[in-house]
């Protein structure tokens, strides 16, 4: 066990896979020498070098469509897109391509890539730096959609989607990186130091995809989060003193129902928080779901928290951010109904 | 059993390649281009021959693109070592547009070296500068007609101060204060000018390139005369867009004029990362049957002389040109990167091209129509001018601290008109 961020922990897993399988290959952006802009993968290039972790050209259409064909081939292609908003030219290769190789070409083709991609604001990045995809991806049939939330969770997972044999959309919160985030944007920078899920094994193992982490149990309301929100999700909770159950989904595809409903059916609360807009969000097919299977047992409508349904503006970054402010305050109506 | 299905079944268990199995024996390999410096060595450029100025023919604005091909694998330079504009390129330019360049490339670097401390200083979370390229949009803005339209990448900002664009204006954008025209919506440097035919800067690589050319391609359809110019990143020519762009400015001749800012670092990767080291992305344009140039991008006549050529042959409807402006990045991609951790840490001082100010001023004194002193006195002008307006732009706000746009701006010019049910639902929910 090491303490490690949640950079070190993506780091490790890159380290863990490569080491275990040559078939994983690792490239994008600045990824090679660099190390990433994020230093996800550095010093990674020393380690196994040049061909096994490379500079790609800036072409996100390109370098995913190389990791397809380097996945029908046998390999593993893991790649970092290196901000999510920067990964809608790759579209067409993720929605009609990876998506659907398997499904028609009766089985005989995979295409086993993993594409890890920073998302999410916090960190003044304006309109095409803070963007949250996920429902774009998860509304596509064949893609696979993981989000981890510590650091733990990111290696774990990280490994189990590499380790699978669909595509994988690995969307990492950027704001997470260095630290628990709690959404008070005036709050000093907490590091991961400390926190039990910044220790890390150092060697292989999976938390598997499609198995949601009660990160609180409660008896008031279920709150339904990923990523970022998990940690708002926490402190709004504890700010507001409500006893929440807060399920950490960790992936949206493949989703958990069984243990979302098993939190409704007891708590008969569901309060839903995403940073991504509001509208056709994931959180709309979340409340379809909970209606669906909880009906009988809801005491409350079911409510959203998340982003407005604006682009992520540069100066209102905290007047956007879906903080524990007003997530604490839908906590707080919802008890009331 | 049809007897297609048999003769299927037959293909099937004698294997169309048997026999040929053996023919590749020899392990491949993958070739992943290097830089020939990193850090903690000394920087090498010796891979860079630059051709004597004056030496590059200049070939007639009607030519064939297949007729002047090696203009893409050259380099056309008009200033040489003395500062003297020699050879076929030397354009004839009024020496007051040669003061006129030399001032706003000298207030882009004292603006940039402003803007970079005040993200340091945390009175804003970004900044890029274009130091040591100063020459490639300052001499390109200067050569077209202010009616022209630019889709600029995020490192052209001389193009505003070349069309007198209020510099209290853009650092209000930097600083997303309350006087900020964008609304505090964009990230830091991403300006946007209707009035100054600047297009609105986008935070996504490429995508200017090839709306540029459509740009030019409804001038054209609507019998207009202005032209369309748009700039994009060595790194940014790998993107789909770029290509997307040469096709269309080929295929309808618009009248658009392609610029690479061959910059030689898209933040960590080399330039040959991009597909540099196998062809000058010049020569990209030959393919595509657009003419292509390769200039010098630190100095100023050739991008002048070079722009004009593209000028003249768009204006006469003979439609696009690619060029390429071999320059180089001497800061960091932005705030947020480190160079020392990429390059070799004298690549600056070594870089071959030398600094664009320096040449374009060593000119103008070779000239007789400038001095040190007056070099000197420019200089601090600029200093204090830029120090004013920042004094200015802070005294309505910065990103941290005084007078903010109106956070109601959030929900609005989403959708034409006014916002719907649903913003007005959520603006509400907002409290405001």
């Amino acid at each position: 066990m090491s303490s490690m961020n949640m950079i070190q922990a993506i780091n490790s897993a890159h380290v863990t896979l490569m080491e275990k399988d040559p078939k994983v290959v690792v490239f994008g952006e600045d990824v090679g020498y660099f190390g990433g802009v994020f230093r996800a993968t550095e010093g990674l290039q020393q380690k196994f070098g040049v061909t096994r972790c490379f500079d790609a050209p800036i072409a996100e259409a390109g370098i995913v469509a190389s990791a397809i064909g380097m996945g029908v081939y046998g390999l593993r292609p893991l790649i970092e897109v290196q901000f999510a908003d920067y990964i809608y030219p790759a579209m067409d290769q993720l929605t009609s391509e990876a998506a659907r190789i398997r499904y028609r070409s009766g089985g005989e083709f995979t295409a086993p890539i993993t594409v890890r991609t920073p998302y999410g604001g916090g960190i003044f990045g304006g309109q095409t730096h803070s963007q949250s995809p996920e429902a774009l991806f998860a509304h596509v049939v064949g893609l696979k959609v993981v989000i981890p939330s510590t650091p733990y969770d990111a290696k774990g997972l990280l490994i189990a989607a590499v380790e699978d044999d669909d595509p994988v959309i690995f969307l990492e919160p950027k704001r997470l990186y260095t630290g628990p985030f709690e959404g008070h944007s005036t709050d000093g920078v907490k590091t991961w130091a400390g926190h039990p899920a910044g220790e890390v094994p150092d060697g292989h193992y999976v938390v598997p995809l499609g198995k949601a982490n009660v990160v609180r149990e409660g008896s008031a309301m279920t709150v339904l989060c990923y990523g970022t929100m998990v940690h708002v999700c926490l402190a709004a909770a504890r700010e507001t003193g409500i006893d929440c159950e807060v399920v950490d989904l960790r992936s949206i595809t493949p989703l958990d129902a069984e243990t979302i409903i098993a939190s409704v059916n007891k708590t008969g609360r569901c309060l839903i928080v995403h940073e991504a807009t509001l509208t056709a969000g994931f959180g709309a097919e979340l409340a379809a779901i909970v209606q669906q299977e909880c009906f009988y047992n809801l005491e409350a409508p079911i409510d959203r928290v998340t982003g407005w349904d604006t682009p992520y503006p540069h100066v209102f970054e905290w007047e956007y951010f879906p903080g524990p402010a007003r997530v604490g305050a839908a906590m707080k109506k919802m008890m009331e109904a | 059993m049809s007897d297609r299905g048999k003769a299927a079944k037959a293909a099937k268990a004698e294997p169309a390649l048997a026999g040929k199995a053996k023919r590749n024996s020899v392990p491949l390999k993958l070739r992943v281009p290097e830089p020939p410096s990193r850090p903690g060595q000394a920087a090498d450029f010796s891979h860079i021959k630059l051709p004597a100025a004056g030496t590059t023919r200049r070939p007639d604005v009607s030519s064939k693109p297949e007729d002047m091909s090696e203009l893409a694998y050259g380099l056309v330079r008009v200033l040489d070592d003395k500062g003297e504009a020699v050879g076929p390129w030397a354009p004839k330019i009024d020496p007051e547009i040669l003061r006129r360049g030399l001032r706003i490339m000298m207030m882009t670097r004292a603006y940039d070296d402003r803007m970079y401390k005040a993200q340091r200083q945390g009175k804003t979370s970004f900044y890029m500068k274009s130091t040591g390229e100063e020459a490639v949009p300052t001499a390109a803005g200067l050569a077209l007609d202010d009616t022209d339209m630019l889709f600029p990448a995020y490192r052209q900002q001389a193009l505003l101060f070349v069309r007198n664009w209020p510099m209290l204006d853009m650092m209000n954008q930097i600083y997303s204060n309350a006087h900020d025209r964008l609304k505090g919506r964009q990230l830091p440097v991403m300006y946007s000018s209707k009035e100054a035919g600047f297009f609105t800067i986008s935070g996504n690589l490429a995508t200017q390139f090839s709306q540029a050319v459509g740009w030019a391609m409804a001038s054209a359809i609507m019998g207009d005369t202005r032209l369309c110019a748009t700039w994009i990143g060595d790194g940014s020519t790998a993107e789909g867009d770029f290509h997307h762009a040469c096709t269309f400015a080929a295929v309808y001749k618009a009248p658009v004029i392609l610029n690479i800012v061959n910059n030689q670092w898209a933040i960590s990767s080399f330039q040959g990362i991009a597909g540099g080291t196998e062809a000058p992305f010049a020569a990209r344009g030959v393919g595509y049957g657009l003419p292509a140039l390769r200039v010098d991008g630190n100095d100023f006549l050739a991008v002048y002389a070079a722009t004009q050529w593209a000028i003249e042959r768009a204006r006469a409807n003979m439609g696009a040109t690619l060029i390429e402006h071999f320059t180089y990045r001497m800061e960091g991609h932005s705030t947020s990167d480190d160079p020392t951790r990429y390059r070799a840490a004298d690549e600056r001082q070594k870089w071959p091209g030398g600094d664009p100010i320096e040449r374009l001023k060593q000119h103008l004194i070779r000239l007789g129509e400038w001095d040190d002193k007056r070099h000197v006195a420019q200089f601090e002008e600029l200093e204090k001018l830029v120090k004013d307006t920042q004094r200015q732009a802070e005294a309505i706000g910065t990103l941290q601290a005084g007078q903010k746009p109106s956070p109601k701006t959030m929900f609005e010019d989403i959708y034409c008109g006014e916002p719907d049910w649903r913003l007005r639902k959520q603006r509400q929910q907002f409290g405001i």
